[in-house]
């Protein structure tokens, strides 16, 4: 039995967990999807962000 | 005017007329493809549409190329390209060049000291400009205006009380707001930098009068602000050489900030656009090839019906 059927079976044919990983999943896609361009923003950045440059000016 | 648009034209609204059928049309010999006439009507539209296209595009240029004044040069900006933020570094150094020098006469009307914090100052150093400050504000319970030293909510104080006082004081030309200047001229940073450095003797011919400078980027060439930026004209705080032209860099991503304040966050959007049409791009993909695979893999045959 195929870790895809199984899924299948448990998780996509009834409409109440379905929909409860619909929710999970756009959770976790969010949360990575945000966090991995975030962090590519952050390096094509480096030196140039406030982040970057705020330790100069905190106390 | 809706009914009647639909009395005239119902019934042609209301016709197939699919986008599919240009194509369908040559799978059949049976089905009719566009109309003559509705051929012609939409070649002429694209034509016209075209050519009225073309000709707002010749006339922008041309007016580019018909005006005296220089065109600024496009610098290499720090904060120009897809994915590229402001230099905070470097705006921060602007804010000081603002401070000492800009805002003499030129006011900031639409950003606030509490617009500072976590971008070019921390939140008790954007404190403590703002208490530097006076601050007009009232009435109190006596009904009497006061003066008090500012706080993170106060927006920066105008030199001149208003446009006339403005006037009045700078031999009637108007210093212009500095909040969006950056958007509302043309060239954005690379002109406020071409300008600001590009002040020189003017040349022969060129009368100017009493008060105004000859600078080839203003429109006109006579400019009532002088040359304000020279060498160690202002002074940075984390020690960068205050050359003219570094004042003038870090003043235009400086005003680049106060005109889209947004701009980082934006870069970021970009990013976060382009992985995410990717993604739905490899999905529409797929689907077309799913939807189509039966059409591609189909076999038509014409099989003629023998008489008896």
């Amino acid at each position: 039995m195929s870790v895809w059927s199984t899924l299948n079976r448990t998780v996509f044919k009834r409409t109440s967990t379905f929909a409860l990983a619909v929710a999970g999943g756009t959770f976790f896609f969010e949360r990575t999807f945000e966090l991995v361009s975030q962090s590519i923003f952050e390096n094509l950045n480096k030196g140039k962000l406030w982040k970057d440059i705020k330790h100069k000016y905190e106390n | 005017m809706a009914a009647t648009v639909g009395r005239i034209c119902g019934a042609r609204l209301l016709k197939k007329y699919g986008l599919v059928w240009p194509q369908a049309c040559q799978l059949s010999t049976n089905t009719q493809g566009w109309t003559k006439n509705r051929k012609v009507w939409l070649s002429t539209l694209g034509v016209v549409g075209g050519g009225v296209g073309a000709l707002l595009f010749a006339l922008e240029q041309s007016v580019q190329a018909s005006g005296s004044e220089a065109h600024p040069p496009h610098n290499p900006w720090n904060h120009s390209g897809w994915f590229s933020s402001l230099d905070h570094a470097s705006v921060r150094r602007g804010y000081e060049v603002y401070k000492q020098v800009c805002k003499a006469c030129h006011s900031l009307q639409y950003i606030a000291f509490r617009n500072l914090v976590n971008v070019t100052h921390t939140e008790d150093e954007a404190k403590a400009e703002a208490a530097e400050v006076m601050i007009k504000d009232g009435p109190d319970e006596e009904g009497n205006y006061f003066e008090r030293p500012g706080k993170l909510s106060d927006y920066l104080p105008s030199p001149y009380p208003n446009e006339n006082a403005a006037r009045a004081a700078n031999n009637g030309a108007y210093p212009p707001d500095l909040s969006l200047i950056c958007s509302g001229r043309k060239g954005g940073e690379d002109y406020i930098f071409a300008l600001l450095t590009g002040y020189m003797e003017p040349p022969a011919g060129v009368v100017l009068r009493e008060g105004q400078n000859y600078n080839p980027y203003f429109p006109g060439g006579a400019i009532s602000m002088a040359q304000v930026l020279f060498d160690e004209a202002a002074e940075y705080s984390d020690g960068t050489p205050a050359t003219a032209s570094q004042l003038a860099k870090d003043v235009a991503t400086f005003l680049k900030w106060c005109s889209e304040p947004e701009l980082d966050d934006r870069r970021q959007m970009t990013i976060k656009a382009i992985g995410m049409f990717s993604m739905l791009a490899a999905v529409v993909y797929y689907y077309k090839r799913h939807k189509w695979s039966t059409l591609k893999s189909r076999k038509l045959a014409y099989k003629p019906v023998s008489k008896k």
